[in-house]
């Protein structure tokens, strides 16, 4: 008798814990480098509060990229192509266009950051739910629709920044670029609560991800509840998108980075695997970018800029490598 | 048994099926023809969940399949669509591991695995299982995706042209493999065929689909015929024999 199906090859395992030690020692540098003497506890403070915000914001682009190609079939897309973050941008813009400066700063910032996730989810399930509800090649129209509200949402916001006060504006832009350096820090408790539970919840979808890739058709034969498994996998897409956008702004192309490092490193086709690779891999890289411009070049640039020119590079690559699918 | 009752189904508008009712027996292996555009496929998809039920009522081996669970409808059918493109790298042996899934959501226990080996080793697929999905042929590939859905262990297996990309041989292979099925285990098969001579080889019953309406069901020997083929596919068709068999021919 032919040996059962291969038993599961030990090279993901290899990848995590390298994986895990790299992002060990990221951290540790991060941390301890260059501390020098005068006040240590303050300075230690500081950066454990942007390592944390760095991590989060990793890990959910990480996660959310991988689930959302998952999904779409299609490895060349990430979240933001569905107009997420756009939408979160709008609601930002028009909260300061309807409270004013003063009023949009005076919210309080938890309950501020809970409804603006509830809503997007809500958002996100209800848009997703009505058009998954028509049958089976809806993927690509979704995708298509969210795409084109994504850039009503744009305009939109666009629109509102024009014609808003000046003053108003600036902070809209404040709240809706992607900065490392300011990072929202009374937001960290709640986001670090919120992507915890959202990545376990991801964590906890990893087999019927797996199966979701096969395709709609095979899904549906193997007994998955392929819309309800769809619609909890972008709601919370939806979530971690929100909560990396809420902490540091909107990150485009970052996700199709780590995304692309997951599969090429792992190997693998099992979520159990990519997603907490996509995690490791997303905290690291923001970690390290964020050490070698702060400390390194002196911050003469942002890490933003850096990511997104890094991502679109690497974007290039894999159409020129023919690896995207 | 499957059965169709009153079942109409139409996309975007366009009326594929017209209030279509027939039995699918039971352990038997059942062959739906037609031309293209006949709703062959469409109504496989129907009884296979594939795509939404419109109007009428399906039960397959007693289960409705509009109020029973998927997850348990897929321990009682296994459906394979013609698309079967899969977008994560996924070795063979992999592919078909995702058979049992119904079985064990994600905990395969050593009979699950048994399983796989076996569909592996039915459809000579051993040389290839640890090939990546994307470098294997079109044929290959389909072999795959056939022994993921005979590894589900499903009382009833739904095909929607299989054949396509087979060899004559790989063609005939499965045909057999099919027969065997229904032979020694009892299952039951449905599959949509293209070609006429394999159904008449190798199916026990027929159904002819026209315009989305039922010109004919029946053994072969009563569906086959030359004035019923004709009609069919609305061109001059002859019938001879082979071995006890209808034997189809198009050039006359």
């Amino acid at each position: 008798m032919i040996p059962a199906a291969p038993p599961r090859p030990s090279r993901p395992v290899w990848v995590l814990a390298g994986l895990c030690c790299l992002l060990a020692v990221i951290s540790a540098l991060w941390m301890w480098q260059g501390l020098g003497g005068g006040n240590r506890g303050f300075v230690l403070g500081l950066r454990a509060n942007k390592l944390a915000a760095l991590a989060l914001v990793g890990v959910a682009v990480g996660v959310s990229t991988i689930m959302f190609q998952t999904i779409a079939a299609n490895r060349v897309l990430t979240p933001s192509i569905m107009g997420f973050d756009a939408l979160y941008v709008l609601l930002q813009t028009a909260l300061v266009a309807s409270l004013g400066i003063a009023g949009f700063a005076g919210l309080p910032a938890a309950a501020k950051f809970l409804s603006e996730i509830a809503l997007m989810v809500l958002l996100a399930s209800l848009l997703f739910g009505t058009l998954m509800l028509q049958g089976a090649r809806d993927i690509p129209r979704m995708i298509l629709t969210g795409v084109i509200l994504g850039v009503l949402f744009r305009s939109l916001a666009g629109f509102m920044g024009r014609v808003m006060d000046p003053a108003q504006y600036a902070v809209v832009q404040a709240a809706s670029f992607a900065s490392f350096n300011r990072v929202n820090a009374t937001l960290l408790p709640v986001a670090a609560l919120v992507t915890v539970l959202a990545v376990l919840a991801a964590w906890r979808m990893s087999a019927r991800l797996d199966v979701l890739a096969l395709g709609r058709d095979a899904a549906v034969s193997l007994g998955l509840r392929h819309r309800a498994v769809v619609i909890a996998a972008l709601s919370l897409v939806a979530l971690l998108v929100s909560v990396s956008t809420a902490v540091v702004g909107p990150v485009a192309f970052f996700g199709l980075i780590v995304a692309g490092l997951a599969h090429g490193l792992t190997r693998s086709a099992s979520h159990a695997v990519l997603l907490p690779a996509a995690g490791l891999i997303g905290a690291t890289i923001l970690i390290g970018g964020q050490w070698l411009f702060e400390r390194q070049l002196g911050q003469a640039a942002t890490l933003s800029v850096v990511v997104e020119f890094a991502g679109g590079l690497f974007f290039l690559y894999l159409l020129l490598k023919g690896r995207i699918r | 048994m499957i059965e169709i009752r009153a079942v109409s189904h139409q996309i975007a508008g366009t009326p594929i099926l017209h209030d279509i009712t027939t039995r699918l027996p039971e352990g038997r292996l059942t062959a739906l023809i037609g031309p293209n555009g006949a709703g062959k496929s469409t109504l496989l998809r129907l009884v296979g969940r594939l795509e939404p039920l419109q109007a009428g009522r399906i039960s397959v081996a007693g289960h409705d399949i509009a109020t029973t669970p998927t997850d348990r409808l897929a321990q009682v059918m296994a459906v394979l669509g013609q698309q079967t493109l899969i977008a994560s790298r996924l070795r063979l042996a992999e592919l078909v591991a995702f058979g049992r899934w119904p079985h064990h959501k994600g905990r395969p226990t050593a009979a699950d695995r048994a399983h796989v080996a076996e569909a592996i080793r039915t459809f000579a697929l051993g040389p290839l299982a640890d090939r990546f999905m994307d470098e294997l042929s079109g044929g290959q590939a389909q072999r795959a995706h056939i022994a993921m859905a005979f590894a589900q262990d499903t009382e009833w297996l739904l095909l929607d042209e299989p054949l396509n990309n087979l060899d004559m041989s790989h063609a005939r292979a499965l045909m057999a493999r099919l027969r065997a099925l229904v032979d020694q285990q009892g299952r039951g098969v449905a599959v949509v065929l293209h070609e006429v001579n394999y159904a008449a080889a190798w199916a026990d019953h027929i159904i002819a689909l026209k315009d989305g309406r039922i010109l004919a069901e029946g053994a072969p020997d009563a569906v086959l015929t030359e004035d019923l083929l004709s009609r069919l596919y609305d061109a001059p068709i002859s019938v001879g024999r082979h071995q006890g068999r209808p034997l189809v021919l198009h050039h006359a």
